[in-house]
């Protein structure tokens, strides 16, 4: 079952979201997003330009923050607003934690409204894209 | 003393701010809204099964979060680089040779789904100079409006790019 905003309280953790990204799986991403950037499937291009190896697209980290709050909401919630901000790289073949809190519960133009703070975690524990989101609930 | 070095935003910079870009054009189809899905690693079914998704009332296939269409690509347009491009426009006063990706803010207006076609147009919203652990860095924030088939504003993106 989907989640309802009464059911919504303000401090509560959304199920969390393990990733972890295959070179295949980078791959498939620079397909389906269009980014073709070399550090994302190329070894030697990568450590060519000063990085240890692949790096996992900001994009996709932000994709994947997307799909936290879609799983949670399901379909009878919308997706308003989210965004990241990209504080560290995370590589292949390490698990990305996607996690989120409720940090607000409110009413606004007729809509019931939640806010939540969102971010992926690496295996040390370190926020590497922190975010936010903005969904609208059924009651 | 630090030396104090003049600014890195040019007259000609702060002229470009709020400028609009050439119209870009965006498509959705079941075919690219499943492989950015797949990609990601989405399960929900309105990603991929057309009856899914009108079963939980959209028009079609739905665009996932952070999907806003495949740029019509052509072959003999150079790389999009209107006011607004990572390295479009005029340059600052002293070089910037490397970028990274700040971050990515979309807003949602209305639903995006598969048969859609987005237009959209860039500008700069804003310049900011700051020093950090990457030394001198340029900060700028880009907003993208995108509109669908029937000019209805469906999302805002902002990406903050950084120069240093």
């Amino acid at each position: 079952m989907a989640v309802t905003w009464n059911d919504v309280s303000e401090g509560m953790s959304i199920p969390e979201l393990k990733k972890n990204c295959s070179t295949q799986q980078l791959v498939l991403w620079a397909a389906g997003s269009g980014d073709f950037y070399q550090i994302h499937y190329d070894k030697d291009f990568a450590v060519g330009t000063g990085l240890s190896g692949i790096i996992v697209h900001g994009a996709l980290k932000n994709a994947f923050l997307g799909q936290l709050v879609h799983d949670w909401i399901g379909n009878s919630g919308k997706l308003k607003k989210y965004g990241c901000s990209y504080r560290g790289m995370d590589f292949p073949n390490e698990d990305i934690i996607c996690k989120g809190v409720v940090t607000k519960k409110y009413e606004e133009g007729g809509e019931k409204l939640v806010d939540l703070e969102v971010w992926t975690e690496n295996p040390q524990g370190k926020k590497t894209t922190p975010g936010y989101a903005t969904v609208s609930l059924k009651s | 003393m630090a030396e104090e070095l003049p600014p890195l935003v040019t007259e000609e910079m702060k002229a470009q701010v709020g400028k609009e870009s050439a119209p870009s054009t965006s498509e959705l189809d079941n075919t690219g809204i499943r492989m950015f899905a797949r990609s990601v690693g989405h399960t929900d079914p309105i990603y991929y099964d057309d009856a899914a998704a009108k079963a939980a009332g959209y028009r079609g296939i739905v665009a996932p979060p952070g999907y806003l269409g495949t740029p019509v690509f052509n072959p003999n347009a150079g790389s999009r680089r209107g006011p607004g491009g990572m390295f479009g426009g005029p340059e600052p006063t002293r070089p910037l040779r490397r970028v990274l990706n700040g971050g990515t803010e979309i807003e949602y207006l209305d639903d995006i789904c598969s048969g859609d076609v987005l237009t959209s147009t860039s500008h700069i919203a804003s310049y900011e100079e700051t020093k950090g652990s990457l030394g001198e860095m340029l900060i700028t924030v880009n907003k993208t409006v995108y509109k669908n088939q029937l000019g209805k504003t469906v999302a805002i993106s902002t990406g903050t790019s950084i120069r240093y």
